[in-house]
C-alpha cells in the first residue's frame, strides 16, 4: 500500500527524477554557453543587484535557461523572504 | 511539388535510420510517393535496414558529381509501391557533397516525390549540415535518457540556427513498465524539457531487432508495436488527426483512477 502511495505523489528517488534534475543544469550550460563560472557570477550579480530592493532567500534562487517558441529566456526564479524597508 | 524531411537526433544509435525506413514504408502503403535518401555518407546503414543492400549501383554522391542520372540510382523498393532509395556513398566522407548541392538534389526530387525522407548522420558538423539543407521540416528522434536528450536540445538550437524552424520529436523507445515505475522520464517530461512539439510515440519493440535482421520495415508486420507506432506517426504527417499510441494503455487501469480521482494530473 505505501507502494502504491509513492508512486502516486512521486517517488522521491525515482530515478527519473535524478534524470531530470541533471538534465536541468546540464542544459542551463549547454544552452547559454556560459562557462559553469560566468553562470556563478551572473547569479551573484542578479543577487547582488536584486537584494538591495528585496529579501531574497538565497537558498533557493535558480537560474534557467528555457526554450519558448524559437527564443531562449533566461529565467531566474528568486524567492522572497519579506518586503525589506526601502530607502529610496 | 513534395515535402522533404530530415530525421535527425544528434546522438547515435537512437534510432533515426529506423524511422526513416519505417515513417517511408509506412507513407508508401498509405499510397504516398516516397523517397528516401541517406544522407550517412561514408556510413552507410539505411540500405541494410530497407534489405536493398544488394541492388545498389549509384549512389547519391554519383548523382551530385553528375555520374549518373537520379533516376537510375533511385531503387525501387518491390514491396511497396512507389517506394524508393537514394543510397549514400560508402567509399566516400562527409565533405563529398555541399549543402548547395544537397539543397538542388533535395528539390529535384520534391518535384517526383510526395515525400523526400532525408536520414541524417550522428553528429553536429558538415554531415548534419548536408542533410538539413535541403529539408522543409525537421524531425527530431530521442529516446528517454539523459544522453539523447541532452544531444536532442543541442540538435533543436541548431536546426534554429539554420533556420528549420517548428522541429517535431518522436520520443523513441519508451518502455511503459519503467515510466510506470518512475525510472523512465515520460514523454510529457521529455516535452517539457525540450519545448518542441510531439509528433509520436514509439514503444520499445524486440521486433525491431528481428526485422532489422531481415531487412524488412516493421510497418510490413501487423503485430510490431512499434509498427504500429510508424503507421500512426505516418498518419499524422499526412495531416490526420490521429492519437499518439497508447503506450502507457497497461499502465492505467487503477493507479490513472486513483490519480483521477484525487484530482492529480497523470
Amino acid at each position: 500500500m505505501f507502494d502504491l502511495f509513492a508512486r502516486v505523489f512521486g517517488r522521491e528517488d525515482a530515478s527519473k527524477e535524478v534524470a531530470k534534475e541533471r538534465l536541468r543544469l546540464v542544459l542551463v550550460h549547454d544552452r547559454s554557453s556560459l562557462s559553469p563560472q560566468a553562470l556563478e557570477s551572473l547569479k551573484n550579480d542578479l543577487l547582488q543587484v536584486i537584494s538591495q530592493y528585496l529579501d531574497i532567500d538565497d537558498q533557493g534562487f535558480r537560474v534557467d535557461f528555457s526554450r519558448h517558441d524559437d527564443a531562449m529566456a533566461l529565467v531566474a526564479n528568486i524567492p522572497i523572504k519579506k518586503k525589506a524597508s526601502r530607502n529610496l | 511539388m513534395g515535402e522533404a524531411i530530415v530525421i535527425t537526433s544528434g546522438k547515435g544509435g537512437v534510432g533515426k535510420t529506423t524511422t526513416t525506413a519505417n515513417i517511408g514504408a509506412a507513407l508508401a502503403q498509405a499510397g504516398q510517393r516516397v523517397a528516401l535518401i541517406d544522407a550517412d555518407i561514408g556510413l552507410r546503414n539505411l540500405d541494410v535496414v530497407m534489405g536493398l543492400e544488394n541492388r545498389i549501383v549509384y549512389d547519391l554522391v554519383d548523382v551530385v558529381e553528375g555520374f549518373a542520372k537520379l533516376k537510375h540510382a533511385l531503387i525501387k523498393d518491390k514491396r511497396f509501391e512507389n517506394l524508393y532509395l537514394l543510397p549514400a556513398a560508402q567509399t566516400r566522407d562527409k565533405t563529398a557533397v555541399s549543402p548547395d548541392q544537397m539543397r538542388s538534389l533535395v528539390a529535384e526530387m520534391k518535384e517526383e516525390f510526395d515525400f523526400v525522407l532525408i536520414d541524417c548522420p550522428a553528429g553536429i558538423e558538415q554531415g548534419f549540415k548536408n542533410a538539413v539543407a535541403g529539408s522543409d521540416k525537421a524531425i527530431v528522434v530521442a529516446t528517454p535518457e539523459v544522453s539523447s536528450v541532452r544531444d536532442a536540445d543541442r540538435i533543436i538550437g541548431l536546426l534554429e540556427a539554420e533556420e528549420k524552424h517548428h522541429p517535431s520529436l518522436i520520443v523513441n523507445r519508451i518502455r511503459p513498465s519503467m515510466v510506470k515505475k518512475g525510472d523512465m522520464m515520460d514523454i510529457d517530461d521529455m516535452i517539457e524539457i525540450l519545448a518542441i512539439d510531439l509528433l509520436g510515440v514509439v514503444p520499445d519493440d524486440e521486433f525491431i531487432v528481428v526485422s532489422t535482421n531481415r531487412g524488412e520495415p516493421a510497418v510490413l508486420n501487423q503485430q510490431s508495436k512499434a509498427g504500429e507506432a510508424y503507421r500512426l506517426i505516418s498518419r499524422r504527417l499526412l495531416g490526420e488527426n490521429v492519437p499518439l499510441m497508447k503506450v502507457e494503455e497497461e499502465g492505467q487501469g487503477l493507479l490513472g483512477r486513483l490519480r483521477k480521482m484525487m484530482g492529480i494530473k497523470g
